[in-house]
């Protein structure tokens, strides 16, 4: 047993490192430590680079233009480039649609998407929610019927997503749509591949609580579908849908992520000050960062155990199905603490730009500019990727078999 | 990277978990609890075959050399039968301060002993009313006449009720650090007050009126040994948490699983699998850092082993906190009572929390180290 890195996969780690370091516009990976909104332009021009250097395709199989990287180097390359500051790679395409695209899509379809999901070309979203099927998502009432014209077989489309993340860059949409009303409710299910300029698509913002426009609605407006961009069998969706969820279990942990903001977090309680002291020598906020960082310390070891279950392709245990959990609810924490340490400093909302342009200098220190938006934005984690209760539903039925 | 066991610990798991079910039901254990002495020799003597004994011990000293991780293979199964003899206190705390702290003379031989099984020696080193403190010693030894004694009161000695020899930490006269101490139970000025602990193990308070005593070592510079022994105690306290909680964890969903109430199985309630579930979390979580502490007690840096040591005896003791007492309200009244096995695994967790440093005194050790960095 030994919890280090071997020498390769610290060679690996530099390696991660150092092009990052040469590669990553610094105004990015500084708006990202700071916790900015990033532009789309932001997150391409780093996905560009990743593309041309042979590394966008971080889970993929080499068959298909991937990187071949096993589970822990592709942890290694989170955790390294999430530390550098370097903006999240975008899930929805690489690691969400692809995957499904790779198991369940046809050779014309493996061709022609998968390509542009490396290149960048195409930027996806995710038409899973809706607003009456939330946890409940195979209650989707999203209609595709199918039809026949001149123009060949395609499906006409209506009905609404919600929480759709940055659907307004996105070029394409994977929805989950209601092909038959017969049998039980995930039998009726398909899955579908949407482009966003069909007419009759609208997106319509959802400002969230940080008064930020990261999620939409996504209305369908009897759109036409060519029938050639669905997924595998007609009415198998629910089936793709599963795949697409147990195949991206290790990464929503947000294990690199939480590294970040803990290094983060060290930086700025050495520089606020309390009673005329670094704010880390007061002990009730040192316990509980400390506090904090050993429970980051115990779901990363947590993460490597599964990934290293996963290499050696053994079965992972229960603590696969605990890593959503547990990351989610550290993020949480980290994200509150850091509003703490900002103090009184944590009140202001002050809108991107105008720091510099009043007199409000003592909040335009950059270490808490964006930490109380973050620690309202990250309420969601607890929610997103099914919520927490409903994780706790699947451990309950599928590891304690209650 | 590497999680797994190698083929021997392997070996020595298997070896260990059919000793508990052969040997160590809880109706053996409760044998065992309820006799005199409150422990046996027989097992203690069938743990020295299997090895766990001469596992810790250096090869130069005559054991079997082994490492963290192999000493969390053993204290996992002992935690998972609730085994009472005194492994932490007559084997790892006492191996651990003499290969760290006396001369290759001093220990010639004694290591051995401990190593066969066929010693007991035990640290006396919390002195009365200090708490978790490590180096500020009350305990202070005199030379005098070419011969050091020792006198002061060391409580809660685990394995003090039974050991022959004592390890004793004290200062002498106005020395800075402590120095370690041998000494003979069997000497003038030395009085035992033993007693069984609230989970069953047994201890005693020791008190030593100008007691004989052999220093080991430098004189005031046993402060590095007794950290590493504390820390290896803490290291084996948290494998053998892991044992406890996935027995109390495995008995209580069978238990949600199995009994009725309102016509159905009580584990059919929401509120009862999250919390289930939760349990579940906190075993898991423990289960990495008890891995941690483990691989730790190998670490050549002392700070760098103290936090992951301290970082896995606070997140454990949370743990074995929540796991214990929700065990008990999930069994409802039955979990309360004395002759379900149970409250036992709650009791052994609840000691494990308050042995060798509390969550509190952990997290404030661990924090400190947050302040260097």
């Amino acid at each position: 047993m030994d919890l280090r890195y071997n020498d390769e996969q610290r060679a690996f780690a530099q390696e991660v490192r150092e092009f990052t370091r040469a590669n990553l516009d610094p105004s990015v990976a500084k708006k990202v430590l700071e916790g900015a909104r990033l532009s789309r332009e932001d997150y391409l021009a780093w996905h560009r680079a990743l593309y041309k250097k042979g590394w966008v395709g971080v889970g993929w199989p080499t068959a298909f233009g991937g990187t071949g990287w096993n589970s822990t180097q592709q942890h290694i390359f989170d955790e390294v480039t999430a530390d550098e500051g370097a903006p999240q790679l975008m899930p929805f395409g690489l690691r969400m649609v692809a995957p499904v695209i790779m198991a369940f899509g046809n050779k014309t379809q493996q061709d022609h998407y998968l390509p542009k999901i490396l290149s960048g070309e195409h930027w996806w979203c995710q038409g899973y929610s809706e607003p009456g099927s939330g946890s409940d998502l195979a209650s989707l009432k999203t209609k595709a019927e199918r039809s026949k014209d001149a123009d060949g077989a395609h499906y006409i489309v209506n009905g609404q997503k919600t929480w759709t993340t940055l659907g307004q860059h996105a070029d394409w949409i994977f929805c989950l749509v209601r092909t038959s009303t017969d049998g039980r409710q995930q039998e009726g299910i398909s899955f579908l591949l949407i482009d966003m300029k069909s007419p009759g698509v609208t997106v319509r913002p959802i400002i969230m609580l940080d008064q930020e426009h990261e999620v939409n609605e996504v209305w369908f407006d009897n759109v036409r579908v060519p029938a050639e961009n669905l997924i595998g069998e007609e009415n198998k969706g629910w089936t793709y849908a599963k795949f697409l969820l147990s195949h991206e279990r290790t990464g929503i942990a947000g294990v690199g992520r939480c590294k970040r903001i803990v290094k983060r977090l060290h930086h700025v309680a050495k520089q606020a000050t309390a009673n005329g002291q670094p704010l880390i020598e007061d002990v009730r906020f040192r316990d509980r960062l400390a506090q904090a960082e050993i429970e980051l310390r115990a779901l990363e070891i947590t993460l490597l155990r599964v990934l290293d279950a996963e290499r050696e392709k053994r079965a992972p245990g229960p603590e696969a199905s605990l890593l959503k959990i547990k990351g989610s609810e550290i993020q949480q924490t980290l994200t509150e603490l850091t509003m703490m340490a900002a103090g009184p400093a944590a009140l202001p909302y002050v809108r991107e730009g105008e720091h510099e342009a009043q007199d409000v200098a003592w909040l335009s220190d950059e270490a808490y500019r964006y930490a109380t938006g973050t620690y309202f934005n990250f309420r969601k984690t607890t929610i997103y990727g099914g919520s927490n209760e409903i994780q706790r539903n699947i451990v309950t039925q599928l590891v304690l078999g209650l | 990277m590497n999680f797994s066991l190698n083929d021997e610990q392997t070996a020595l798991k298997d070896t260990l978990a059919k000793f508990i079910e052969r040997d160590y039901s809880f109706d053996q254990r409760w044998k065992i609890t309820e006799s005199d002495v409150g422990w046996s020799r027989e097992h203690w003597n069938k743990l020295a075959e299997i090895g766990a004994m001469a596992l810790p011990v250096a090869e130069n000293d005559g054991g079997l050399g082994g490492s963290g991780v192999d000493t969390m293979v053993v204290m996992e199964q002992l935690g998972r039968g609730l085994v009472v003899e005194p492994y932490i206190g007559c084997v790892i705390l006492p191996v651990a301060l003499l290969t760290q702290g006396a001369s290759d003379i001093e220990r010639a031989g004694l290591l051995e002993r401990i190593g066969s099984g066929e010693s007991m020696v035990a640290f006396a080193h919390t002195d009365a009313g200090s708490r978790y403190e490590r180096e500020q010693l009350k305990t202070r030894a005199t030379f005098a006449n070419g011969a050091y004694s020792i006198t002061g009161k060391k409580i809660a000695v685990l394995g003090g009720d039974c050991a022959e020899l004592l390890l004793v930490s004290a200062k002498v006269g106005q020395d800075a650090a402590a120095s370690l101490f041998l000494v003979q139970t069997s000497a003038s000025g030395v009085t035992r007050f033993p007693y069984p602990m609230q989970d069953a193990q047994r201890g005693a308070d020791i008190s030593f009126v100008n007691a004989p005593a052999v220093l080991l070592g430098e004189r005031a510079s046993a402060q590095a040994a007794i950290d590493y022994a504390l820390d290896a105690a803490c290291a084996a306290l948290s494998a053998e948490a892991i044992g406890v909680m996935s027995e109390l964890q495995k008995i209580t969903v069978e238990y949600l699983k199995t009994r009725k109430q309102f016509g159905r199985a009580i584990g059919m309630n929401q509120a009862l699998q999250h919390r289930a579930v939760d349990m579940l979390m906190h075993l898991e979580m423990s289960r990495s850092m008890a891995m941690e502490a483990a691989v730790a007690m190998s670490a050549p840096d002392a700070k760098a082993r103290a936090k992951s040591v301290s970082a896995a005896k606070v997140l454990i003791g949370q743990a074995c906190r929540f796991v214990g007492q929700q065990a008990v309200q999930l069994h409802g009244g039955i979990g309360v009572t004395h002759e379900l096995n149970v409250s036992h695994y709650f009791k052994r967790l609840t000691m494990i929390g308050a042995s060798f440093g509390d969550c509190d005194w952990h997290l404030a050790r661990y924090g400190e180290s947050l302040l260097a960095a």
